[in-house]
């Protein structure tokens, strides 16, 4: 199906599935622990080895010698795979660093060897017997803030410079110009980078893994090993998380395959927790620099947003200036994405990359400027809102109802009866504090396919390589099926995750959900195609159903009897046109929370959240809401505690576990509060719906840091906020 | 318990480091109900034990250092991270895991509030909070303060602070804390 015009009035408008909250049809496996992830599949392969591998120790130089004799001795071992002993691996697009082979280390817990033995421990116990010898390149300097002179535009965005910048923001009355950082980030998904790998006898790899994008990953592998896409499957029905960490092609799935190439047997490896921070890709540390101009009224004249990351060369680092040339109005623009190439791990995508870290700053910045203006933050934005793109004016906004995210938002969290005195409202030790801040994401469409079948039985099933990453996409897309066919929701079997179904967008980017169902529809509209053909050419337009059976001019038949005669099956993707290029998709949420920051120790604690989200048609307002908390607790953690530290000498991340990284926990959250505003967007998809799983990370950390600021007084531009940063400034006690 | 340390791959001759390494125990232990008699590298956590051995795979690997609770089971009616004891350690203890608690067609009731409240995202966390939630239940039934608790000598109220202190050693990275809370104070009520 073509997706060539903004979607009319159709069968998933009826809203009797769709839109109603539901709980996740994968619900009882994972409840009771019968969810299989990648390292569980023991029932797929026999007699798998377990492999284990050995990381670099240097950020950057040479492997000068692998010596595994005492390995390769040692009990249980099967054996030793060494980087040395080939050239290096071929590596999916997305990659910027490839992951084994040959004698280069371009960062730190690089892999360099894989023991595989009979066992876990033995595997692991022998790993420690692995000598590597480096030629390690000497000191060098890792801390993006001295490399500024080197720094180089991005390939992936040009800059924007509209009107002229400079003589704007000279005039303007009333200006801003700040630096902000954020720090590096990892994504620290609860379940580890983990495979399966089994080749067969035709030289055929199977890999059961954990992945976002299933074909990326066939992909990857024909690239690693040479393979055609009809030489791999990959099959990964359950994630554990994955934020971006497993969009593409990782370690375990190469280094499982190697090894399983290497044994002649099945072989699982799981990356260890300590080493997937430096392993892995992770969000790189921004500097960003903000100028703002406004005259008197607070209108918007000048903007300017540099934004510094830092990248391995070839890759992209995190652009922090993602959303400045859509989201408020100014007339004088001038955004500048810059890199750096470090030896660092590889920066990546970590979810809402970009608009994450970008509205961090950007976000305080407004509140900044709206002081400065003497105007509510609040409404400050709404008079810069903008309902087209204000580089290029006559592209508009798909849909955008910021402004009513804004006023809802205002109105349901009291925002008016907020203390606007900064640190002037204290309750015993604890100084209260009120923030807010904007959202914006882009609303991304990918093609993507389903296959549906009809069963003699009258219930269906839908296949599509589509992944549920937590994002509950099994239930979404049983609710479209169910929709478009008049059956309930458990009347519809879901299979995801299988290389062998059609190719969907996958997850990632907050695409997944609108794009995956788009597919389903579209094999659900084909299906519906094949049952007016049997009823007798009949117009598929005019057909209606409901409750298991299709109506036809008057007449009912139940599915059942339409496929009694053998399983009918429909396959179709959607493919979004260029249409989609004439506006601007993009999703919007407003957040406002209250926190108390503790006098004496600069302790912060929030007490509540709340964000009003604007996304299009939400397909299942329970799973939606789940996103949307679970990006405001990410967001509270980029705000208050997450940082990956560098070792700024010998580059890599020195806190690379669990609890040197942390991220919140029970404790931390309080009250969360989600509201979504009742919207449409038919230029997105056929169903009107865009995503939300990344929207409630965007802002959210700003939002705490306006709080924060609005409860001591303290203005902080650099993430997190530790109570180090506040101790010696804090009033007396 | 027995232990046998000359195991058959040991190389002969090999340093006593090696052979340490390679003993290997027979352990009895019950598991949801049931005897089970596993004979195991001592190395062997009781996460590997379960994973690996009897292939009880509900309980998650998120970190094997005690560092995230995903491999939070029930040891003699306490909560344990089950990666940070060995197997050799639990001859003849009662452990529960998550299969234990309930089964996809006949869901406990902490179970059915997770569904229900929909505490849960990517999954992976799950069967380590459900262990943990359902223990702390206990616990505070038990009158076993935590760090928030004011009175001692007094009955524990079971309170929104209560439940967070205690569930914190149990990370969800997807978020789905404060849908955890809605489950579990709806069961704390015995609400259905
Ligand atoms: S796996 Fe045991 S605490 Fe993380
Ligand atoms: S549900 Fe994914 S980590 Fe908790």
């Amino acid at each position: 199906m073509d997706f060539n015009e903004p979607a009319g009035t159709n069968p998933a408008d009826r809203g009797t599935v769709l839109g109603k909250s539901t709980p996740r049809i994968d619900g009882p496996l994972k409840t009771s622990g019968h969810a299989p992830y990648a390292y569980e599949r023991h029932d797929v392969a026999e007699d798998q080895l377990a492999g284990y591998p050995v990381f670099s120790a240097i950020a950057r130089g040479r492997i000068t010698r692998i010596d595994s004799a005492a390995a390769e001795a040692a009990p249980g071992v099967v054996a030793v795979i060494r980087s040395t002993d080939m050239d290096v691996l071929g590596k999916h697009g997305m990659n910027v660093v490839p992951h084994f082979g040959g004698d280069e280390i371009r960062h730190y817990h690089q892999a360099v060897a894989l023991v595989v033995a009979e066992s876990f421990e033995a595997a692991r116990a022998a790993s420690g017997l692995v000598r590597v010898a480096y030629d390690a390149e000497g000191h060098a300097d890792y801390d993006l803030s001295t490399h500024r002179d080197t720094a180089m535009a991005r390939k992936a965005e040009p800059d924007q410079d509209v009107g002229d910048f400079a003589a704007a923001f000279a005039e303007a009355p009333v200006t801003l110009d700040e630096t902000y950082t954020t720090p590096c980030q990892t994504h620290a998904m609860m379940e580890p980078h983990a495979s399966i790998a089994q080749w067969d006898e035709e030289g055929r790899l199977t890999v059961w893994s954990s992945t976002q994008m299933v074909n990326w990953l066939v992909e990857g592998l024909c690239s690693a090993f040479d393979l055609d896409p009809d030489q791999v499957r990959v099959d990964s029905p359950f994630i554990g998380g994955g934020f971006g960490s497993k969009l593409f092609m990782r370690a375990d799935s190469v280094l499982a395959a190697l090894g399983a190439r290497a044994t002649g047997r099945p072989v699982k490896v799981a990356l260890p927790r300590p080493a997937i921070a430096n392993n892995t890709t992770h969000r790189a540390r921004t500097i960003q620099r903000i100028r703002i101009g406004a005259d008197r009224d607070g209108r918007i004249t000048a903007i300017a947003h540099d934004g510094l990351s830092h990248t391995q060369p070839g890759g992209d680092g995190e652009n922090s200036t993602a959303q400045t040339p859509f989201f408020y109005a100014g007339a004088n623009r001038l955004i500048t994405p810059r890199l750096v190439d470090l030896h660092l791990p590889e920066a990546h995508a970590m979810r809402a990359p970009g608009e994450a870290s970008g509205l961090m700053a950007l976000e305080i910045a407004m509140d900044e400027m709206a002081e400065k203006l003497g105007m509510d933050p609040v409404e400050f934005r709404i008079l810069n809102d903008t309902q087209v793109d204000p580089g290029q004016p006559d592209r508009p906004f798909s849909d955008r109802n910021f402004v009513t995210c804004l006023r809802q938002g205002a109105d349901r969290f009291g925002w008016a009866d907020r203390n606007t005195t900064p640190g002037g409202r204290r309750e015993g030790m604890w100084l209260i504090g009120h923030g807010m801040a904007g959202a914006y994401r882009g609303a991304l469409t990918m093609n993507s396919g389903a296959l549906v079948r009809l069963r003699p039985d009258g219930t269906a099933v839908v296949e599509t390589d589509m992944t549920d990453i937590g994002t509950g996409s099994y239930t979404i897309i049983a609710q479209t099926a169910a929709e478009m066919l008049g059956l309930g929701v458990d009347q519809v079997e879901v299979r995801l995750g299988d290389s062998r179904y059609p190719v969907s967008s996958g997850s990632g980017g907050q695409f997944g959900a609108p794009s995956s169902t788009a597919g389903v529809y579209a094999a659900c509209v084909k299906l519906r195609e094949e049952i007016a053909r049997r009823l007798g050419n009949v117009d598929a337009g005019s057909l209606d159903f409901a409750d298991g059976r299709v109506t036809a001019s008057g007449r009912s038949t139940s599915l059942a009897e339409i496929a009694a005669d053998g399983e009918i099956t429909a396959e179709d993707k959607v493919a979004f046109g260029e249409f989609q290029d004439d506006v601007l998709m993009a999703t919007f949420a407003a957040h406002f929370v209250e926190l108390a920051v503790h006098a004496g120790t600069g302790e912060t604690r929030v007490r509540r959240m709340l964000a009003v989200c604007d996304a299009g048609r939400i397909l299942n307002p329970l799973s939606a809401r789940s996103q949307v908390i679970g990006g405001m607790v990410m967001g509270l953690g980029a705000a208050l505690m997450e940082e990956l530290a560098i070792d700024t000498g010998r580059g890599f991340f020195a806190n690379h576990d669990l609890a040197g990284y942390e991220v919140p926990v029970h404790a931390d959250i309080a009250s969360q509060e989600v509201v979504f505003l009742d919207t449409l967007d038919p230029a997105s998809t056929p169903l009107k719906a865009k995503g939300v799983g990344e929207l409630g990370l965007c802002g959210i950390a700003a939002a705490v840091a306006n709080a924060h600021y609005n409860a001591t007084g303290l203005r902080i531009r650099d993430y997190p906020l530790t109570l180090d940063k506040v101790l010696e400034e804090l009033p007396a006690i | 318990m027995t232990t046998d340390m000359t195991d058959q791959r040991s190389a002969p001759g090999a340093d006593p480091g090696d052979r340490a390494a390679q003993m290997r125990s027979t352990v009895r232990f019950t598991v949801n109900g049931e005897m089970r008699e596993i004979e195991i590298d001592n190395r062997t956590t009781l996460l590997d034990a379960l994973r690996e051995h009897l292939r009880l795979t509900g309980t998650k690997k998120g970190c094997d250092h005690g560092q995230c609770g995903a491999c939070t089971v029930i040891v003699n009616g306490r909560r344990v991270n089950s990666c940070l004891t060995l197997a050799v350690m639990q001859d003849g203890h009662e452990i529960e895991t998550i299969e234990g608690i309930g089964a996809p067609d006949a869901l406990d009731p902490m179970q059915a509030a997770f569904v229900e409240h929909d505490g849960y995202q990517c999954g992976y966390c799950t069967p380590g909070q459900i262990c943990s939630a359902r223990a702390v239940l206990d616990e505070i039934a038990a009158g076993i303060p935590s760090h928030v608790t004011g009175d001692l000598s007094a009955r524990i109220e079971i309170t929104e602070d209560e439940i967070r202190e205690r569930m914190s050693g149990n990370i969800c990275r997807c978020g789905a804390y404060a849908n955890m809370m809605t489950a579990i104070l709806q069961v704390s009520r015995g609400a259905p």
